[in-house]
């Protein structure tokens, strides 16, 4: 029989306890090791520190990103034109910070650009003033995601007062089969856990499938996590994800780094660690996987048919329905040859080059179907560069999609596309809340490949049906 | 911010499950710095031709929202309050809230209420029946609501959420009495774990 270990600590507590600087009652007040603001909250949030004479702390420690309005396409006018940009731009270099303006070598998401520049170590801290800050997880770092008033006390104070909150784990073992990424794992965890069971929880991913899978995978799991309602996601940072970080660091930190990495060993959660639960997912048996509602949480298998009131996993009728009416589906039908009007590849989800890779495995050799407009958007200029040396550009371009500028572009609708209501679209993204792209507009959740296969068929299609041609 | 201690009027029912923020407060409605709040507010769903409950007269300038499970999930985006504050909500009582949209609204004096699971139901039915016709109380100093009728709900809230609110006060100036330890906690580090207090250089 074995004891469980005495003290035994989990990851999060690892970090968590690292960055305790007070206690009061029930909530701490955590130390931020690095900030982000965005263009949609810059202007304001810095606006207002300028306005109540508050300094920030630590403007070394601070980024600022212009991701949700930049245009997609130079043609494209971003949400409110060049208002936010203008004015995040005019709002960083007033308070002295960093900048990662529309047209740098780093532009590009938040949750892309902060990992793949090493901005965002393992066993850190960040706080950005978006939902999906938990991405960082994926490489071991502790996100969470807040509103604009407390991003100004994370810039005045460098530090976040938050409830510790309860602890989840989920295992995800077994080798995916062919035509399966992340993406497919993360839906299908979403339609069995739902959103509610992990509201406010910190989630650890483990298992062998996260073990095995690229760096940009994990950040893919770790992202979609904030779908389940998690406050913050982790993952231990393997031997995999040092040698990804390694490989990104300028040179001259690579003999820290050797140091560092015997510290950054020690953070996963110690045997016997507790958990308030602990789920197990065989992810050997998960199928491309694409919603058909307007939650996360309503992911099928692509094979599958739109559920009937009895078996839509939990949602309760008045629900279901008013999403089957939304999205302009039968109870009953196949999902598979349904008629899509665009595809979208990109966002904090799905914009890193092994997404791309996945897409353009299905898209070489083939065309977009007629109809169908298609656009893929990197998530950053790094990938964009990475992906055209690797002439993922070229086949995109072939194919008939549209290469646009890093940026949020069509997830959160501040990229300049303007969809008509009624438009479905098959989409690499985050979220398809009612009008989330759009008002009217339909969109199913699903994997890059999923997504290209849509493209070329101009209908949900499954992508393990579209051979790579050579 | 403003200090909430307390505040009367009507209940407005909004009985929904995961109301998100992108309904809350839609981007397209969000195209310049400072945009009409009031009118981003449900935009799409007060477009809709259902008559929606913010827009009865009677629920003009209401003060009390009732929302169901998971209220405010989704993007972090803030103007989500702002857009609810612009139409005079200052207490929301859900069966739960999304975390992120929780804090935003204790932030802006806008007091985020659950009560006990086993008074919920019977909370949502009076306001349902009320429909507007007659004011609640919700009282901070007391932690109690004042139904139309007489019924009283108790309910709980941090003590620390509850003395910001009561004196309308922001965190930074209670974090900066902690200063001193803050700058001990950077020491510390850049001591152990250096590269948490620095950052690698930006590329030529």
């Amino acid at each position: 029989m074995s004891l469980p270990a005495i003290h035994a600590a989990t990851l999060f507590d690892k970090i968590w306890s690292r960055h305790v600087v007070a206690q009061e009652s029930e909530r701490f007040l955590l130390y931020v090791d690095r900030a982000v603001v965005d263009d949609v909250r810059a202007p304001h949030v810095l606006a207002s520190l300028a306005k109540r004479g508050l300094p920030i702390r630590r403007p070394d420690l601070v980024f600022v990103v212009q991701d949700h309005t930049t245009p997609s396409f130079p043609t494209h006018r971003g949400l409110g034109g060049s208002d936010f940009l203008d004015a995040t731009r005019a709002a960083a270099h007033a308070a002295g910070l960093t900048l990662f303006d529309v047209g740098d070598a780093e532009q590009g998401i938040s949750h892309v650009t902060m990992p793949e520049l090493g901005v965002v170590p393992p066993g850190s801290t960040y706080v950005c003033v978006d939902s999906h800050a938990p991405t960082v997880g994926g490489l071991g770092a502790l996100g969470f995601g807040c509103g604009s008033s407390e991003l100004e006390h994370v810039l005045a104070t460098q530090t976040i007062w938050l409830k510790k909150p309860r602890q989840h784990r989920i295992r995800l073992d077994g080798a995916l089969a062919e035509g399966v990424s992340a993406k497919d794992v993360i839906l299908h965890v979403l339609r069995i856990v739902g959103r509610e069971a992990m509201r406010g929880a910190a989630v650890e991913f483990c298992g062998d499938m996260i073990a095995r899978e690229p760096i940009e995978g994990r950040l893919t799991i770790s992202n979609m996590a904030v779908e389940l309602g998690a406050r913050t996601s982790l993952m231990a940072p393997d031997a995999a994800a040092m040698d990804w970080l390694a490989a990104r660091h300028p040179q001259e930190r690579s003999a820290e780094l050797a140091g560092v990495r015997k510290v950054w060993s020690a953070l996963r959660s110690d045997a016997g660690a507790a958990f308030e639960t602990d789920l197990h997912f065989d992810c050997a048996s998960v199928e491309p996987q694409i919603t058909w509602g307007t939650s996360p949480s309503t992911a099928i298998p692509v094979t599958s048919k739109v559920p009937s009131a009895g078996d839509a996993h939990g949602l309760a009728a008045d629900k279901w329905r008013r999403a089957i009416d939304y999205m302009d589906l039968t109870p009953g039908e196949p999902l598979l040859g349904k008629k899509v009007d665009r595809v979208f590849i990109g966002s904090c989800t799905n914009s890193r080059l092994p997404d791309l890779e996945s897409a353009a495995r299905v898209l070489r050799g083939r065309r977009v179907a007629q109809g169908v407009t298609a656009v893929v958007v990197p998530g950053s200029r790094t990938v964009a560069r990475q992906a055209e040396r690797a002439g993922l550009r070229e086949i995109f371009v072939a194919a008939g999609f549209q290469w646009g500028e890093p940026g949020c572009s069509m997830c959160a609708g501040g990229g300049g596309e303007r969809l008509q209501p009624g438009e479905r679209v098959v989409s690499t993204t985050n979220r398809n809340f009612e009008g989330r792209q759009g008002a009217g507009v339909r969109t199913h959740l699903a994997s890059p490949a999923t997504a290209a296969a849509a493209a070329v068929c101009g209908v949900i299609a499954d992508p393990r049906r579209l051979a790579p041609n050579s | 911010m403003d200090k909430f201690q307390i505040v009367r009027g009507p209940a407005a029912p909004l009985l929904v499950d995961d109301v998100d923020t992108d309904q809350i407060a839609p981007v397209q409605y969000m195209r310049a710095l400072e945009p009409d709040y009031r009118v981003a507010l449900f935009a799409r769903w007060r477009a809709a031709p259902q008559d929606f409950v913010l827009d009865k007269p009677r629920f003009s300038g209401a003060p009390i929202l009732v929302a169901g499970r998971n209220f405010g999930c989704g993007s972090a985006r803030e103007v989500a309050v702002w857009a609810l504050m612009a139409h005079g909500v200052r207490c929301i009582v859900a069966r739960s809230f999304s975390d992120v949209f929780r804090e935003s609204a204790l932030k802006n004096g806008v007091l985020p209420v659950q009560l006990d699971a086993a008074d919920q139901g019977s909370f949502e039915a009076i306001a349902t029946d009320v429909d507007g016709a007659a004011p609640f109380e919700v009282d901070l100093v007391k932690q109690i609501i004042q139904c139309p009728g007489g019924r009283v709900y108790a309910f709980s809230i941090a003590p620390h959420e509850r003395a910001a609110l009561l004196q309308g006060l922001d965190d930074v100036a209670l974090t900066m009495a902690y200063a001193a330890r803050i700058a001990a906690w950077e020491e510390g580090a850049l001591q152990e774990q250096p590269w948490l207090q620095r950052v690698p250089p930006r590329k030529g």
